[in-house]
């Protein structure tokens, strides 16, 4: 069995539009280690998204998966491609909801509206274990506790527009934890929250991630998110991936132009007053935009850039 | 909710008085009554008539009493559920109505079943697979069909069943079972004749049905409780029927109480064409002839059924959609 419960290799997808192929992903490649937290971070449009629905699966016509592999390595069994799995293929309802599943980003949308909570998160066991209704609306109901749901004897037959937010978002939670997935991903869970409802929701699934240890991949343009989450963080950029590295390595030194100019930019009370730094510069800058493949560094960490200036800093 | 249902019904009462004085205001409108009609027929016909008889048949219909009576009459009636009495048919109007009201149920109904039976596959097909040949064949025919008129396509199917088939298209029986009573037989002769009406008035509503259900579905398609769904794993078919295309059906279920105002006017041209027996042709000659209470009882007949049907609509929404029902 390997440490990482998820290999990408090589991953490209494209959307075919009006005015040609869109590249979303260009052959990204990294691992997902076993029991860990891995954030995604870039700006919008970098791939982050499209990088979670590929895994599941779930990305639709107009766009496809061009190449490349996904290897899962559930724990204890055959490690497998996602990609190569037929639609009939069982494998792909358990990849979907089983074995991997997902909190999106958008709590008031992702659910129902016609459909209680309570049948809602039942569904999510009843796809794929063959309980009874009453059994399956138990164990959501005990779900809905761990996420924090109170009253819930009354809240489970409410409907989603009854639940402010975040409560919404513990549903959405819960609805993806309920068949104890062993990869969780989190798509920018809590971009659309309140900052303060923010923090609640981290919390929670932190500390859900520490007693399922489920490994995480936990997707967000919020560094400070990162901070408080991730093991290890992987920075990508216009459907690349420009580095990988731990939380510690990226965060407090940060190697690539890009990721530096990303950290520059976050707003801080000490610079208050002052512009806001940009990453405009990196528009046109060789080292960002031309695509140079991964180089593992000694310290562990992956860096792409050109050889010059890797050279540079080899030797600094 | 009881007393929801019961406050909107005590709302409609103002609303159907005032559309009553309407109704009959309106009728008085054109100059004459059924009394000059009446004798504009018999004079074509040469027959002659003394000034005392035209009297007598004002004072029998109540024409000679001032406006306001002849209303109070008529409404006063009406709400004890009495009609009046029909002059053109010369029989007693809750006879005609409750008789034309039956089959004209039986025709919207099995109308209705028929347009959703072939809009709702091929709206849902037409959307799940958009853009693809099959989208546009459907939507090409499926516009052939909304361009063209009910009775033209009446007509058509009768010269079909004539010239071809050398049978006799028009009314809901054969001749020898129009005027006798209901047996086994007449009730498969009844069949034998409901499926013209029903495919010609069905096939009207089809197009729109469908377009209307392909865009309302192609709107659910991407939402993203779709997605999460699908994350969660519920398989193809149960995901499409169980989300996008519950919300997608909802306008539609709340249409049903709007059909129960066409159960009076609904397709009259049709009818005429068919020679169907229902309440559509009826009205208009009873409007044609100043029939006045056979025309102001299917009027306000077909204003009851519509601030029913209103309300039904909310009911049935209400019912199927949540979002509406805790407002």
């Amino acid at each position: 069995m390997t440490d990482n419960i998820l290999e990408i290799r090589d991953l490209a997808v494209q959307f075919k539009t009006d005015f040609g192929v869109t590249r979303a992903l260009n052959g990204i490649s990294f691992e997902l280690p076993r029991g860990k937290v891995t954030a995604v971070v870039g700006e919008s449009g970098s791939g982050k998204s499209v990088t979670a629905n590929a895994i599941m699966r779930l990305i639709n016509p107009p766009g496809k998966i061009a190449s490349g592999n996904l290897i899962f390595s559930p724990d204890g069994g055959t490690p497998f491609d996602i990609i190569a799995l037929k639609e009939t293929d069982p494998r792909l309802v358990q990849i979907r909801g089983d074995l991997i599943s997902m909190v999106f980003q958008e709590p008031m949308t992702a659910l129902s509206p016609v459909y209680s909570v309570g049948n809602q998160v039942a569904e999510a066991i009843l796809c794929h274990r063959h309980i009874t209704k009453q059994q399956a609306w138990r164990e959501a109901a005990e779900m809905l506790v761990r996420v924090g749901i109170d009253d819930i004897s009354r809240r489970i037959h409410q409907y989603p527009f009854e639940f402010s937010g975040g409560m919404r978002q513990r549903v959405v939670i819960a609805m993806a934890l309920v068949c104890n997935p062993e990869l969780l991903i989190c798509d920018e869970p809590t971009t659309a929250l309140d900052v303060t409802i923010q923090a609640e929701i981290l919390t929670l699934i932190l500390n859900l991630q520490q007693e399922l240890n489920n490994s995480v991949l936990f997707i967000t343009h919020d560094l400070g998110v990162v901070a408080q989450t991730a093991d290890q963080v992987i920075v990508m950029y216009q459907g690349r991936v420009l580095e990988i590295g731990s939380v510690r390595q990226i965060l407090k030194a940060p190697l690539h132009p890009y990721t530096r100019g990303l950290l520059a930019a976050i707003p801080a009370l000490a610079k208050k007053g002052q512009r806001l730094e940009t990453i405009a510069s990196v528009v046109g800058d060789e080292d960002i935009e031309t695509p140079y493949p991964l180089t593992r560094l000694k310290d562990g960490r992956q860096i792409s850039l050109s050889p010059q200036a890797l050279e540079r800093i080899i030797n600094e | 909710m009881r007393a929801y249902i019961a406050r909107r019904i005590f709302g409609m009462l103002p609303t159907l008085a005032l559309i009553s004085i309407i109704i009959f205001v309106v009728i008085q409108l054109p100059p004459g009554d059924i009394v000059t009609s009446t004798l504009d027929r018999l004079q074509a016909e040469g027959v002659e008539v003394s000034n005392d008889q035209i009297q007598n048949l004002r004072a029998q219909y109540n024409l000679d009493q001032p406006m306001v009576f002849q209303y109070l009459h008529w409404i006063g009636g009406f709400v004890v559920g009495d009609m009046g009495y029909s002059y053109l048919y010369s029989r007693p109007v809750n006879e005609l109505v409750w008789e034309r009201l039956g089959y004209t149920l039986l025709i919207t109904v099995s109308a209705l079943i028929f347009t959703w039976a072939i809009a709702i596959p091929a709206g849902i097909y037409s959307a799940v697979r958009q853009y693809s040949i099959g989208d546009y064949l459907l939507t090409t025919v499926m516009l052939f069909g909304l361009a063209t008129p009910s009775f033209l396509l009446a007509l058509i199917v009768m010269y079909i069943g004539y010239e071809w088939f050398g049978i006799t298209i028009g009314g809901l029986f054969s001749p020898e079972y129009r005027d006798v009573p209901w047996s086994l037989d007449r009730v498969s002769d009844f069949l034998g004749h409901l499926w013209i009406p029903m495919v010609v008035v069905g096939l009207s509503g089809t197009a729109s049905t469908m377009r209307i259900l392909r865009a309302n579905l192609l709107d659910e398609l991407n939402k993203p409780y779709v997605v999460t769904a699908r994350a969660k794993g519920v398989r193809p078919i149960k995901l499409l029927i169980k989300y996008p295309l519950r919300i997608a059906i909802n306008p539609f279920i709340s249409t049903i109480g709007l059909l129960l105002p066409v159960l009076i006017s609904g397709e009259a041209i049709v009818s005429i064409v068919l020679g169907l027996p229902t309440t559509g042709p009826a009205l208009i000659q009873a409007l044609i002839n100043q029939d006045m209470y056979l025309a102001g009882s299917f009027l306000m007949l077909l204003a009851i059924l519509t601030v029913i049907g209103m309300l039904l609509s909310d009911l049935l929404l209400a019912w199927s959609d949540p979002r509406i029902r805790y407002e």
